[in-house]
């Protein structure tokens, strides 16, 4: 239980940055004071809104019958596609997404209709009461099918580096395989849930748990046919997102929102967990194919991957969720002839969409897998061959998208957690236990992560924030980030205290707010701190500078000897409250409001031919992990990890920590136990947690040590030094899966074709114990 | 004194503590739930909706029930609790820890520990804590170990902070307690929400080390119940009978009526079924079925017997069951659901059903026309049926001491649980085992498989291949083979049909091995590595 927090920056008195704080909402949380969406107090005459959904996974309407859903007890009203006022979609990239069926269902699931009643149960009873005419069509279910039918949501992509076909050929060594890893469902606590209430004169505002407010807004403009300036989408936070509230909460707000526009009324839209399930995407499982030549040390000489991914029945964010992936199929390695094929493929299952990694974990996956199966080709210890294809320092050091890796810390990273972990002990002592247990096997594995920041569309590299200085001295804060947990409001609220030297307690961040902040991007691609965290400090130091202005006059000093620190404003001998300065600023009518913007410098990126510099940066870590395996009836378990994290010179260590714990365990539940099942129906048989399963208490490792990097300060001048940390500790998790396969691996079986996610079943049929497909 | 009418009232209202005041509820709606009368009745929004189906633990709340001189607390889930089961308790929610004097220490330690992250779960935690930290059991000089904190958390699922700083936080919880603004409490004004009733010191003292305050424990004994509960709401009926007479009298005049004992899958059938239930009998306020005694030579255990009541008592006979109970359920769903009401239910997947089976368990089963007694072996006809009949109900569950093990003889009793998630997961497969073995033969053996067939069943081909031959590898082969002719086990989200069909044969050879061995019970991965 060994986690110690290192604090990279130093603490200097009243510094807020670098500090070990509470969550800002901490004392909430355990109170049960924090109020999400479905907490807020509930206007007079509320609805509320159940969804009905089609039972087909592809079926034409022929009729739908909906007057024993208006004649149910306390129903108000019904809502169907022919309803929609304005545009009936909420894909965010592509217009194909409706947001209720008008003919042709596409998944089971669908929505056809929605219903809202005097309360939630009556609305749920009478969304069950339809009488649907199907006319079923041929259904698509997997993504091999799909591509046998080219069937796509968009065109498939190709990224090509050097002569992988005559470096694979002339390889002394090949080796290929078909790899899968499922998908994952985001298992937020809080189910999707928006509230919409009209306001006068056609306005109307939306609380929504969203990552996305601005998105939500722009959606429920178009649907209900209002222009943006209409409708203010309000959250103050979400019970947990992962990337499933970035394009989903579109839906659920425009049902809401339409609801509410058909009646006049607020209403409510909450979605049952198995409804939310059923009806929002989730991670895009994979089915990759590669092949690779390699030489004898194992360094890859060529290799050629195929990505098929089920993107569901529209485009959604599957674009740049399988761009990502293409990204990151180098993870640490240098792949100097690589091409890459992505298919995006069309199913009849919900559209899959964001999940903490985008895409990169499915493409760390198939590099990973392939590293993995190279050593044992060679009969090699895994992590060898790993270093010796990293990416070089000042050489072999260009991605394959062209973006050079100029703050490479992999190697330095790989090798102190090796020792640390005592890697080489631990495998050689595991290597002599398994030989005298028939039954149990251990394993082991070291797997690095290397993870790209920033937007791949380069135009979302965007970020603005308000903050008023009261005449008090309080400070208050908004900017376009949404708080899902992840501890965003907290970090950004540390940095704008260090601007003005103040306290944290007087800074008081509110709830993201479209008529606050505009035009914002998601909160998504790790992207949060370091985008909002500038932009606040903008914002900040704009303020401050008017202030320190006043302060010289007052003093009579220059602005070089103004310090704001413990709450004062001081120039050598003289002194004033910061409360004082903001009063006085606000006497001599010196505004004390602005706003900060921010964007992410030096990214480029030509989508066409798939170069540039996409990201600003990296971020990296590594695991090791140890498990132990029932070869009986493969069960398994994670007996101890030793992770290495970089989050540069950390905004929060608390947080980070947080973030890096949180991820790999998400991770490890992504490779491990939780597992999404279709019938042949297409219907999803995996939806509420009794069917799925994500980690719980006992799941985490008995012997657990994460360490952050210390004295990692950013190389790209990022806020403070720091380093995004939400998503790329979920693909520490590898080492893991890793670690299974190298349990499993035996004299006969010595390439086991384990498959993610790696349940009981999974590995039996790895070990070749069960004789169907 | 009371007339007629009050009478009536009296029946048909509900009343419980809530932060130490008595409530009263005037004809509940019978299966509204403890979630949404929380929520949406009285505006506590604290306790969360995570799935409506007891799985997920953001509803988890405390109900204490008087017990001696004191409460036993024990964690539920609100979301399949119906209301008026509450009556006669004491339920505390999130919102009734802290008080003037501050956060609980459990809520301060999960601050400390940087134990939440969205928060919505965290109301879940903190309650799970709060009746880990009055466990008796544990204080600040004994604390729970991993093993206690995984254990008392398996029916909560955070997704955000991976478990390690909310074991942290449950380990440092008694750091608080009975120190600095704790410690002023236990002199005088505790809480600034009941003056002078001592609470706050109560909720803050870990263990049972502090007496339950005295204007608590006199408003707990105004809760005694005259007349058994009889609502009406609507065309809804909701009796609560109080003696196994007026249970079977209820059944009698009702045999329609839904049994409700624990609720853990009834309340599924509202909350996720959307079923309309008009007329509940329930079964928790009837003494008898509480009882759990030694009965001559078997275990008798009362239908009304919680499950987190029961699983000691047959482990402690039973060694070998306790990997597969260890494994079954949350503590959430085994403080509320019943043993009885696992056996009923007839589930193929029932997990007490095979190991129970193999013991030779019988049923006592009790209607208005009297009683009698079904060998669980034959109680499940096929799928969804029982051979519990219209008026009758389930009154105890006969589990047969172990006999002592015959000379120069083994009796080996075993079960195995099988699942994709160690805690709190439906099993692909459950196994149990009864085998004597004398002088290297079997003298005879049951068999009992769950989830291998529409119902749990004994698996008499493989008995038939055990009994009489040598305790030998050989044999476990041909026994694991024939396996194959007892079950043709399905292919669903939990396992495939090959899957199934290969663990059953596995599990059997792992009896052989531990056997050989003399290997403790369950060595399996859960335990595997595991800090005490």
């Amino acid at each position: 239980m060994d986690a110690p927090v290192k604090a990279s920056v130093a603490e200097g008195a009243g510094r807020a940055v670098g500090r070990p704080l509470p969550h800002d909402s901490a004392h909430l949380h355990v109170t049960g004071r924090a109020a999400y969406t479905d907490d807020l107090p509930e206007p007079r005459d509320l609805l509320h809104v159940a969804v009905g959904m089609s039972r087909e996974a592809h079926a034409r309407i022929r009729a739908l019958g909906l007057e024993r859903v208006r004649r149910a007890p306390g129903v108000i009203a019904v809502l169907t596609a022919a309803d929609i006022p304005g545009r009936n979609n909420f894909g965010p990239i592509v217009a194909d997404d409706p947001i209720l069926v008008a003919d042709e269902a596409l998944y089971a699931g669908h929505p056809l209709f929605a219903v809202a009643a005097s309360d939630h149960v009556a609305a749920r009873k009478a969304a069950r009461l339809a009488e649907v005419d199907y006319e079923p069509l041929p259904a698509i279910l997997d993504p091999e099918t799909a591509v046998a039918a080219g069937a796509f949501v968009l065109p498939s992509e190709r990224l090509t580096r050097g002569d992988p076909a005559a470096a694979i050929a002339g390889a002394p060594n090949r080796v290929s395989r078909r790899v899968r890893c499922g998908g994952q469902d985001q298992f937020y606590l809080e189910g999707h849930v928006a509230m919409a209430v009209p306001e006068e004169d056609g306005a109307l505002t939306v609380y929504s748990s969203t990552q996305h407010p601005d998105e939500v807004q722009h959606m429920v403009a178009h649907a209900t046919n209002r222009a943006a300036k209409d409708v203010v989408v309000i959250c103050r936070r979400m019970g947990g997102a992962f990337g499933g509230k970035e394009s989903q909460a579109a839906l659920i707000a425009c049902l809401a929102a339409l609801m509410a526009g058909r009646t006049g009324r607020p209403c409510k839209l909450r979605l049952d967990r198995d409804d939310d399930m059923i009806m929002t995407g989730k991670r895009h499982d994979f089915v990759i194919d590669y092949t690779a030549g390699f030489d004898g040390d194992g360094r890859i000489l060529g290799v050629d991957f195929t990505l098929m991914s089920r993107c569901g029945i529209s485009a959604d964010l599957s674009g740049p969720v399988n761009d990502r992936a293409m990204f990151h199929c180098d993870n640490t390695y240098y792949l100097e002839h690589v091409r890459i094929t992505s298919h995006r493929c069309r199913t009849n299952t919900v559209s899959n969409t964001a999940f903490r990694g985008f895409g990169g974990p499915q493409g760390m996956f198939a590099i990973e897998y392939l590293i993995d199966d190279i050593a044992r080709h060679l009969g090699k210890d895994p992590l060898e061959v790993r270093l010796c294809n990293l990416y070089g320092k000042g050489e072999r050091n260009v991605t394959h998208y062209g973006q050079e890796v100029t703050d490479n810390i992999a190697p330095d990273i790989i090798k102190a957690l090796a020792e640390d972990a005592e890697y080489a002990e631990r495998r050689a002592a595991i290597r002599d236990w398994n030989t005298a247990s028939p039954v149990l096997k251990r394993g082991i594995a070291l797997t690095p992560v290397k993870f790209g920041i920033s937007f791949t569309s380069t135009h979302l590299n965007q970020a603005a924030a308000l903050v008023h200085v009261y005449k008090d001295g309080s400070v208050l804060l908004n900017h376009g980030g949404t708080e899902m947990g992840q501890g965003l409001y907290i970090k950004v609220a540390q940095v704008v205290a260090d601007e003005f030297g103040i306290d944290i307690g007087r800074v008081r961040s509110t709830a993201a707010d479209t008529s606050k902040v505009p035009n914002a991007s998601a909160t998504a691609a790790s992207s949060g701190s370091d985008m909002n965290g500038k932009a606040a400090q903008a914002a900040a130091r704009k303020i401050r500078a008017r202030l320190a202005d006043v302060a010289c006059r007052r003093f009579g000093v220059a602005e070089s000897a103004i310090e704001f620190a413990g709450d004062r404003v001081t120039a050598g001998a003289q002194s004033l409250a910061f409360a004082e300065l903001a009063a006085l600023a606000w006497a001599e009518r010196v505004p004390l409001s602005a706003t900060g913007f921010y964007r992410t410098p030096g990214i480029h990126y030509d989508r066409a031919s798939f170069t540039g510099r996409p990201f600003f940066y990296f971020a990296y870590g590594a695991a090791v992990s140890e498990v132990v395996v029932d070869t009986l009836t493969g069960e398994n378990r994670i007996v101890r990890v030793d992770i290495l994290h970089d989050c540069g010179d950390s905004l929060n260590p608390a947080v980070d920590l947080g973030q890096i714990e949180g991820g790999f365990v998400q991770g490890a539940g992504w490779l491990t136990t939780e597992e999404l099942c279709w019938n042949a129906a297409g219907e999803l048989t995996t939806h509420a947690p009794s069917t799925y399963k994500i980690p719980v208490c006992s799941d985490l490792a008995p012997d657990f040590r994460v360490r952050m990097l210390a004295s990692a300060a950013n190389r790209e001048d990022t806020i403070y030094r720091s380093k995004a940390v939400g998503e790329p500790p979920l693909m520490l998790a590898l080492s893991v899966f890793h670690a299974l396969r190298d349990a499993l691996a035996t004299a006969d079986n010595p390439a086991p074709p384990l498959v993610a996610p790696a349940t009981p079943e999974a590995v039996l049929r790895a070990l070749g114990e069960l004789a169907d497909a | 004194m009371p007339g007629p009418a009050t009478n009536d009232r009296a029946a048909r209202s509900i009343r419980f503590l809530l932060d130490g005041e008595i409530v009263t509820v005037d004809n509940p709606d019978p299966t509204r739930t403890v979630l949404q009368y929380l929520r949406e009745d009285l505006r506590r929004t604290g306790t969360k909706e995570g799935c409506a189906e007891g799985d997920c633990g953001a509803c988890t709340v405390v109900v204490g029930t008087p017990a001696g001189e004191g409460l036993e607390l024990r964690a539920v889930n609100a979301c399949i609790r119906f209301l008026p089961t509450l009556d006669g308790t004491e339920l505390f929610t999130v919102e009734s820890l802290a008080d003037a004097a501050g956060l609980h220490p459990v809520q301060r330690a999960m601050v400390e520990a940087h134990a939440s992250q969205c928060g919505f779960c965290t109301p879940g935690f903190v309650m799970s804590l709060f009746a880990l930290y009055k466990n008796p059991a544990f204080n600040a000089v004994d604390r729970p170990g991993r093993r206690d904190i995984d254990e008392a958390l398996a029916g909560n699922l955070c997704r955000c902070t991976g478990y390690r700083p909310i074991v942290a936080a449950a380990q440092a919880m008694y750091d608080g307690a009975g120190e600095g603004d704790d410690a002023g409490n236990a002199s005088g004004n505790a809480s600034g929400d009941h003056p002078g009733d001592n609470s706050g010191a109560w909720l803050r003292a870990p263990g049972n080390t502090c007496p339950l305050p005295p204007g608590r424990a006199r408003r707990l004994e105004a809760l005694a119940r005259r007349a058994p509960l009889d609502i009406r709401h609507g065309q809804r009926r909701f009796t609560a009978p109080t003696s196994l007479d007026g249970l079977a009298a209820a059944l009698a005049e009702r045999p329609g009526a839904t049994l409700l004992a624990g609720g853990t899958d009834v309340g599924l059938w509202v909350t996720k079924a959307l079923r309309e239930l008009d007329d509940i009998v329930y079964v928790g306020r009837v003494p008898e079925l509480k009882r759990l005694a030694v009965a001559g030579d078997a275990l008798e255990i009362g239908a009304g017997v919680s499950l987190a009541d029961s699983v000691p008592a047959l482990v402690a006979r039973y060694p070998g069951l306790e990997e597969m109970f260890a494994r079954f359920a949350s503590p959430p769903i085994r403080n509320a659901g019943t043993l009885g009401g696992n056996l009923a239910n007839g589930s193929p997947i029932g997990d007490a059903l095979p190991a129970l089976m193999v013991l030779g368990t019988t049923l006592v089963l009790c209607s208005a026309a009297g009683r009698r007694e079904v060998a669980l072996d034959a109680f499940y006809p096929e799928y969804g049926r029982t051979a519990r009949r219209r008026g009758e109900f389930l009154e105890a569950i006969r589990v047969p001491l172990p006999a002592p093990d015959p000379p120069g003889g083994q009796r080996l009793v075993r079960c195995y649980k099988v699942s994709k998630r160690f805690d709190q997961d439906i099993s692909a497969v459950c196994a149990a085992f009864h085998v004597l073995v004398a002088d290297g033969t079997v003298v005879s053996a049951t068999v009992a498989f769950g989830g291998m067939a529409a119902t749990v069943r004994r698996a008499l081909h493989c008995e038939a291949a055990l009994t009489g031959a040598p305790w030998s590898r050989a044999t476990i082969d041909e026994a694991a083979q024939v396996l194959g002719r007892d079950y043709e086990p399905i292919s669903d989200m939990r396992a495939t049909a090959a899957y199934r069909l290969r663990v059953a044969q596995n599990l059997l050879r792992r009896l052989h091995a531990e056997s050989a061995t003399g290997a403790a019970p369950g060595p399996g991965v859960r335990a595997y590595g595991r800090a005490g």
